[in-house]
């Protein structure tokens, strides 16, 4: 796109065009904004779902498993047909709180623009060593399990021959499969907590599948070699993940992966005065997705992480209807809004706020993850805090699997009425 | 064999800056260091702080480098574009018992000739910096004291050496003298020999190694010294300013200070070890430096902390050339009687950041004592023009620079917003940054809250593009730290 | 043969459900801890002929990028995975290639294709997958 297409103002602007961003502007366009512009980063559309080539994509929206790149297919032909306004190569500098937007970009030059109403889909960024604060050297060959898919997948280059990856994130499991295809040895896969933090499924066709050993309750507790990673030194913690004395094993390899975990990705939204939740890392949300800026909405990885990128679509495709609706009536302040309280066994609830008129409309959906696996029958539950409104029974419950629940419509009332929303998770 | 006026072992901080002063006299300069990048040992890893003056020990030489030094880095900042501030510096009582210290410190300061110090009341301490610990009872405040960026001064000083006529080569390593009887008249290296009037010793870590080939100071001995450090998101400010404990005889203590990039760092700790190259960070030492740091601002998160890292302090065993004074850890400056031709330079650790314009200064002094004719070239040019970092700029500058190179409209690093422009200039600058470490440490990219995750890739790509070679020649910091090892597809 | 029970993990989808398979060798006579009917398919084959989605890439000259991500039109028996990713090792497309594009056809007789999962523009060429940009 040349500069002088860049119109002054859109009704919806989405920060990124991965699977959030993509069902965002697609969402906005079917729900009546008329000029909708993403502006992505890299040089082509998709985010993350371009390294991703494995299947697995699909099973909630198409019913069908498909790989990365044709999951983000579908929905880039379908914003293109929508006629979804694209700068890539571009990125934005800053948001104001009243949705002005710079952006620079190498083809776009320096870029100013406004919107009506704008959907931050920037995702989420890894977690890397420092955070986790691995001692040892700093040689080369220590990357993060998605600056290594990069390399494998999209540059075509091999980071090392022979592998450890510590934590059993997705990513990471993936990976572990993915090299082993490639002709490199992954020698162990290391997860600190006392269960698998990626889903059972990866577990099974990435590790099992390929002999490739897996140790719970282990971690790296230092790295080896002056200039290219030599070996890690991996040892077995104790239930405050302190390194039992003793237990040490020097692994030999060249390559460290990380798959410690994920963030939200939130500078811009910070940038736009945009409130984050400290137990998310991502903003806070309504259950149309509004931030706590009014016109600025945010879905997928950005608000918190989840598991699946079908929900992560789904919450794009919240977002940019909301977004649409918003521009076209420029709708002004916030409705009576219910906060969301995590009770037993709950890390955290998204949205945070429920519209207790929404519910007039239709069910809503809300997204949780829980503190401590349980593996037999528990009940998920939104109380008013004393009375019961709605409840749901899960087979199990585990960190790394998102919980999801409805609250229906004809608890309009109860909920009108209550001044929070507690959700908890017990045993059957 | 090519044949140099002057030829200096080792490119950190010392060795860049003796080879910018120099660069002024009409003199054939060769300037050699064993890694792919200046500042690789000591210069790597440090507080990054310009001291005042009041810690070492009176009468000192380096007292007398310290305090001369510090006067001279507006003027060095000032020609060389080098980011520095003059902040000024706490050192923090903690509870009514370490005051007297304080009293102690502004007496040697005094002495020492460091202008500027004034003792401040608990309330004025807590008034300027809110964070800090609220059982603080007083401190020296040193208004001379400031923060630099050691990589940005070394890297300055070689390129304005180059820029003046003085060659540069990496990856080349001192392998012993050529001697003719007591005079030293050129150097052994792994690239061939060089013949040389003049040999000055800057090998930091390895100038105890260097000044036994020619035979000088038998006993003197380098003790690397690790200091640990952890450096923390900038979007998390949790200090202003330079806060010192009350030192140790042993060390200056751990630090809360923050960097001229406004990412808040603490440490470092102060261990003896036995190997030079021995910069990994351990388990106890980040410990110690954590409860050292919490002891001065008891708010700080681990959980905004974006990288850790080790660096190893070049720590000596001299006497003070000073015959009044008993100190066993002073700098070595000088021209040995016994052995002709040699500078020798050793034990040249903190504060030797601030000192090393006055230390490159002396060093002519001590070439003028020995008879040598140093003459001024006409021209000289002292300045080293800066690069446009495209985060610095204003919105309008950055609209006029993309507009006249677009490759500075493409931000490679998104923590730092770091352009491929800026990362070009670098590969093609007078001392050329080869390696991924290079870059990040001349632009600052790859250094925020993903620490590189993103940029790596990218920056792999353009290095190998600009210097005409595959991606797996690529390094982190030279060869040995290749990023990739082959094609996906190409399996053995 | 007596009846034997073994554990298995269903991978059919993310829920990952887990079964015990009450099983005479690899006749299955009961399924239990299947959340739907997928489970009893997918510990069926699982016995018999366990088979695996294979999603890998394969070379491309002039393309946007040097590789494309590649899959195959239905699960494949399992101890062909390797046989098949050294197969298309050997592979080089030219730049553009087509999102469906068949990599390869009816893969050692098993009725499976091989496609791509995007379409890869030639260098500098635009295409929607690149945005209008």
């Amino acid at each position: 796109m040349s500069l002088d297409r860049v119109k002054p103002i859109y009704d919806v602007v989405v920060i990124g065009s991965g699977p959030g961003g993509l069902g965002a502007a697609i969402a906005a366009k079917k729900n009546g904004a008329d000029d909708v512009l993403i502006i992505e980063r890299d040089n082509e559309l998709g985010g993350i779902l371009v390294q991703c080539i494995h299947n697995g994509f699909g099973v909630e929206i198409f019913k069908e498993d498909l790989p990365g790149p044709l999951y983000a297919h579908r929905f880039i032909q379908e914003a293109n047909s929508l006629g979804v306004e694209v700068l890539s190569d571009t990125m934005v500098l800053d948001i104001t709180p009243l949705r002005k937007i710079t952006a620079v970009g190498k083809r776009a030059g320096f870029v100013e623009l406004e919107a009506r109403a704008i959907v931050l889909a920037m995702g989420c960024r890894e977690r890397t060593r420092a955070q986790i604060r691995i001692p040892g050297t700093r040689p080369a060959g220590i990357y993060t399990a998605g600056t290594a898919q990069r390399f494998v997948n999209v540059e075509g280059y091999m980071p090392g021959n022979r592998f450890v990856i510590l934590g059993s994130g997705d990513i990471g499991m993936i990976m572990a499969r993915r090299l082993t295809l490639e002709g490199a040895k992954v020698e162990r896969v290391l997860e600190i907590m006392p269960f698998l933090t990626g889903l059972t499924r990866n577990y099974v066709q990435c590790l099992l599948d390929y002999n490739i050993p897996l140790e719970l309750r282990h971690t790296v507790s230092r790295i080896l070699g002056n200039y290219r990673v030599e070996a890690v030194e991996a040892v077995e913690v104790d239930e405050n993940w302190n390194p039992i004395p003793g237990t040490e094993e020097i692994i030999p390899c060249d390559t460290l992966l990380l798959s410690v975990g994920l963030i939200p990705e939130n500078e811009l939204s910070r940038k736009a005065g945009v409130i984050l939740d400290p137990n998310t890392g991502g903003p806070v949300v309504d259950e149309s997705m509004q931030t706590s800026v009014s016109g600025i909405f945010a879905a997928g990885n950005v608000v918190h992480v989840y598991d699946l990128v079908d929900w992560v679509t789904e919450a794009g495709f919240i977002a940019g209807k909301s977004a649409a609706k918003y521009a076209v009536e420029m709708k002004k302040g916030i409705s009576r809004q219910v906060k969301l309280v995590a009770g037993a066994n709950v890390r955290y609830i998204v949205p945070q706020y429920l519209d207790s008129e929404s519910l007039a409309e239709s069910d809503q959906r809300i997204q949780l993850r829980v503190v401590r696996p349980i593996e037999e029958k528990v009940w998920v539950e939104v109380t008013d805090g004393e009375h019961l409104i709605t409840r749901k029974l899960e087979r199990y419950v585990r960190p790394g699997e998102i919980v999801t629940i409805k609250i229906p419509k004809k608890a309009y009332d109860e909920v009108q009425k209550a001044d929070k929303l507690v959700v908890r998770v017990t045993r059957s | 064999m090519k044949k140099y006026d002057v030829i200096i072992i080792g490119a950190g901080i010392i060795g860049c800056m003796i080879a910018r002063f120099l660069s002024r006299y009409k003199l054939d300069i060769l300037l050699i260091e064993k890694e792919a990048d200046v500042c690789m040992g000591a210069t790597a890893a440090n507080t990054a702080i310009i001291h005042a003056g009041y810690d070492p020990v009176p009468g000192s030489l380096k007292a007398e480098m310290n305090v001369k030094g510090n006067k001279m880095w507006d003027t060095l900042a000032g020609e060389l574009n080098i980011p520095f501030e003059r902040r000024g510096d706490y050192v923090v009582a903690i509870g009514e018992e370490e005051l007297p210290k304080l009293e102690e410190l502004m007496k040697q300061g005094i002495q020492n000739g460091v202008p500027g110090l004034v003792l401040l009341s608990g309330d004025e301490v807590r008034r300027r910096e809110p964070n800090i610990n609220p059982k603080v009872s007083g401190a020296l405040w040193a208004s001379t004291g400031g923060i630099a960026d050691p990589f940005a001064a070394a890297v300055a000083a070689a390129e304005n050496a180059v820029m003046n006529g003085v060659t540069i080569m990496f990856e080349t390593v001192f392998q012993d003298f050529i001697m003719d009887g007591n005079k030293i008249v050129g150097i052994k290296t792994n690239r061939g020999d060089f013949a040389s009037r003049w040999v000055i010793n800057a090998a930091g870590l390895y100038s105890d190694e260097v000044m036994h080939k020619a035979g000088v100071r038998p006993e003197f001995r380098i003790t690397p010294r690790k200091g640990e450090y952890y450096v923390f998101d900038r979007a998390e400010i949790t200090i202003n300013n330079v806060l010192f404990p009350v030192p140790t005889p042993v060390t200056k203590g751990i630090l809360v200070t923050t960097t001229i990039h406004g990412n808040t760092i603490i440490g470092p700790n102060a261990k003896d070890i036995q190997d030079k190259e021995d910069r990994s960070v351990t388990r106890e030492g980040l410990e110690e430096v954590w409860n050292g740091a919490l002891k001065l601002v008891p708010k700080l998160e681990l959980k905004h902390v974006i990288a850790v890292f080790a660096g190893l302090r070049a720590g000596g065993n001299a006497p003070s050339p000073n015959p009044n004074i008993k100190y066993n850890h002073d700098y070595v400056i000088e021209i040995p009687s016994d052995v002709k031709g040699f500078v020798n330079l050793g034990g040249i650790e903190s504060p030797g950041l601030v000192s090393s314009p006055a230390i490159a200064t002396r060093v002519i002094e001590l070439l003028k004592d020995a008879g040598e004719k140093l003459e001024e070239k006409k021209d000289w040019d002292p300045i080293r023009p800066a690069r446009p970092r495209f985060r610095d700029l204003s919105k309008e500058e950055q609209r006029i620079l993309v507009q006249n190179d677009p490759r500075y409209g493409r931000i490679v690093c998104r923590c730092e917003s770091v352009t491929e422009g800026e990362i070009v200039a670098e590969i093609h600058a007078p001392v050329p940054a080869k390696t991924y470490d290079a870059i990040k440490r001349r632009t600052w990219l790859g250094t925020g809250r993903c620490q590189g995750g993103f940029d790596t890739p990218r920056v792999v790509e353009i290095l190998a593009r600009e210097l005409g070679v595959p991606p797996t020649q690529i390094t982190k910091k030279g060869p040995g730290s290749e990023f990739l090892k082959r094609r996906t597809k190409d399996v053995a | 043969m007596s009846e034997m029970e073994t554990k298995i993990i269903c991978i059919t989808c993310p829920v990952g459900c887990s079964l015990v398979v009450t099983h005479e060798d690899q006749k299955v006579i009961k399924v239990e801890g299947n959340q739907c009917r997928k489970g009893i398919e997918y510990a069926q084959n699982e016995l018999r002929d366990p088979r695996r989605m294979v999603t890998t890439t394969v070379k491309v000259k002039g393309g946007l990028h040097p590789l494309v991500p590649v899959y195959t039109s239905a699960p494949i028996p399992k101890p062909l995975i390797f046989e098949l990713i050294k197969k298309l090792r050997g592979v080089e497309l030219e730049a553009p290639v087509k999102v469906g594009q068949a990599i390869l056809k009816d893969f050692l007789g098993t009725g499976v294709d091989v496609l791509a999962a995007r379409d890869l523009p030639q260098v500098g060429q635009k295409t929607s997958e690149t945005g209008s940009g």
